[in-house]
């Protein structure tokens, strides 16, 4: 068996960002005095002159991203996702989303995957701040394939998009032939009996939890969601039609998140059961991230319980 | 300046006043107080100061305006429409439903608006931003804002004044519309933000204090503001909340109220004498 590759999604969105760096001389990034930690550093190093750094002060930085971006440039700014997200939230939803500008927020250090640095520094809550502005696209990728793929797509699409980014180095999921498009959810493993849909790093412990599966005796569609918004409505309508039952999965609050957005479209169309994997209306604590993500039931195991549960809600 | 473009500007500042007034008595509702402060600094750079082209309002080398105090936008919309962006009929309109001139400016729908605001203190960073793309353009154009004296109780304020001065911005000019009025009182009342100019200048800045009411004083600014190099400027202007208009000068009342029937018809008398006399009828 070949090594499994791992990489933390940061480090594929500085590598990514470098890449873009080179072919498109519009793309400006920002950061606030995180870009070691957001590996946005990596193109501060090839280009200082398109680099800003705004210093700790992440209001300001999403207006001056926005202002910049009126003027013709494509702004990346990134910090952690509660700064991001949180912290600046209204600027976000003001000053960017309401004009709806150029600016691609790249939010890293989302979820619970953070670890040691605990609850303080785990958002777990940014996908349902951001899915609110009207207008916001919301990608949150699996691994370092799709990071890149992403970054490329939000760079050529015109208008506000926030990219969730992870600190822990996950495996690799696609290979280098795997096609990315903006708002459209894909099928990993087609399945009869119930669908699991994730997101992020819970799409490589779907696919582990559809295996598990397999043992007693439930066939499982997988589905990777990357864009949170806007939400592949046809791919859910047609998994919950095909399969009758659905889990989501994702490393975010059950509120708000890619289980809620599912859930909508779900009681609005076709309403089959829908249970819900992710951090339970809960703060994170400090640990190491692969702990964490055991001790809060973000993982293939909790995944096939639910998908057990699942079935059984089924008329 | 000369006594043909004194006048001028003089009429600007009226007819923006009677935009301001138009607009806030149709829509019943609004900011006129904030509004009727800063005539003469938006007749000024619309006039004077600013690179513009109301045929062209998005041209690339425009210099831009941001009304980081964007209740102010009564002002703003009749000072763009005294110079011809959209008609001055449409002022009218202001908050309407089926408007384009929303109650705080939005840049995508009215021509000449060159950033959305409304939400205090975030103007200021935009303005930064536009700075500092023109600084990566060559100094193509010069970037202009108006903060509230309240306003300036945001943090977000200080944070793009740290940013403004530390990246060198010396294509930023800023003015502060001291009134010395918010919405619960005096600025000292509420939660007192001076001194004002020791404030900026400690951040870094090169500031300028006048009689914002003054448009010899405001022309001196903005030019010193133009000679500055190598620091963001801070115009601290002096106002007065309301003028212009007899009963509302200097009445924290009118911040946000709309002037009824009877009232209406007094600022319009006041407002078209003043009008009438500059024009030598």
């Amino acid at each position: 068996m070949a090594d499994i590759i791992k990489t933390a999604t940061r480090d594929a969105y500085g590598k990514a960002l470098v890449e873009l760096g080179k072919t498109n001389d519009k793309v400006i990034v920002f950061d606030a005095d995180l870009a070691a930690a957001t590996k946005t550093g990596m193109f501060k190093k090839e280009f200082p002159e398109r680099f800003v750094d705004c210093g700790i002060a992440e209001a300001n930085m999403i207006g001056v991203a926005a202002g910049m971006a009126t003027a013709g440039y494509t702004v990346f700014a990134s910090s952690f996702a509660m700064f991001a997200a949180g912290r600046a939230f209204e600027q976000v939803r003001n000053t960017i989303g309401y004009p709806h500008l150029n600016v691609k927020i790249g939010a890293t250090h989302a979820g619970i995957s953070v670890g040691e640095d605990g609850a303080s520094h785990q958002c777990c809550e940014d996908i349902a701040l951001m899915r609110t502005i009207p207008g916001m696209t919301i990608i949150n990728p699996a691994d370092d394939i799709e990071t890149r793929l992403a970054v490329l797509a939000a760079a050529e699409m015109d208008g506000p998009v926030y990219m969730r980014f992870g600190r822990l180095a996950v495996p690799r999921v696609f290979d280098e032939s795997y096609k990315f498009r903006i708002g459209k959810g894909a099928y990993l493993k087609e399945g009869k009996d119930v669908t699991i849909i994730a997101t992020g790093l819970l799409v490589e412990r779907a696919l582990q939890a559809a295996e598990s599966l397999k043992a007693d005796g439930i066939d499982a569609a997988v589905i990777n969601m990357a864009t949170i918004k806007p939400i592949d409505r046809d791919i859910i309508i047609d998994a919950a039609k095909k399969t009758g039952a659905i889990v989501t999965a994702e490393e975010h609050n059950i509120i708000g998140g890619l289980g809620a957005a599912v859930a909508e479209v779900i009681c609005e169309t076709v309403p089959v059961p829908v249970l819900r994997v992710g951090v339970e209306d809960t703060f994170g604590k400090s640990g190491p991230a692969l702990e964490l993500l055991e001790i809060f039931g973000l993982n293939s195991a909790n995944i096939c319980q639910k998908a057990k549960e699942a079935i059984a809600l089924k008329k | 300046m000369d006594a043909s473009l004194k006048k001028q500007l003089e009429l600007d500042a009226v007819r923006i006043r009677k935009g301001v007034i138009e607009g806030t008595y149709n829509a019943k509702s609004g900011h006129p107080g904030g509004s009727l402060s800063i005539a003469e600094i938006l007749a000024y750079l619309y006039r004077v100061e600013m690179n513009i082209d109301p045929e062209n309002p998005k041209k690339e080398d425009r210099d831009r305006f941001v009304l980081s105090k964007g209740h102010a936008a009564p002002a703003l919309y009749a000072a763009l429409a005294n110079r011809g962006f959209f008609p001055v009929e449409d002022l009218k309109t202001l908050r309407k439903s089926d408007s384009y001139l929303q109650g705080h400016p939005n840049m995508n729908y009215v021509p000449g608006v060159d950033m959305s605001t409304g939400s205090l203190g975030q103007g200021i960073s935009a303005a930064a931003g536009m700075a500092l793309a023109s600084k990566f353009k060559n100094d193509l154009f010069r970037v202009y804002a108006v903060l509230g004296d309240g306003e300036i109780q945001e943090g977000q304020v200080w944070e793009a004044a740290m940013f403004a001065a530390s990246r060198k911005l010396d294509n930023l000019c800023i003015v502060v519309d001291n009134n010395n009025l918010q919405i619960d009182g005096t600025l000292e009342e509420v939660n007192s933000p001076y001194p004002i100019p020791e404030k900026f200048a400690a951040f870094g800045w090169n500031v300028i204090e006048i009689d914002g009411n003054s448009l010899d004083e405001v022309a001196d600014a903005f030019a010193k503001a133009k000679e500055c190099k190598g620091k963001p400027t801070a115009i601290i202007a002096k106002t007065v909340k309301g003028k212009g208009v007899s009963y509302m000068e200097n009445q924290v009342s009118w911040h946000g109220a709309a002037p009824k029937e009877e009232q209406y018809k007094i600022a319009m008398d006041e407002l078209n004498k003043a009008e009438a006399e500059l024009e030598g009828k």
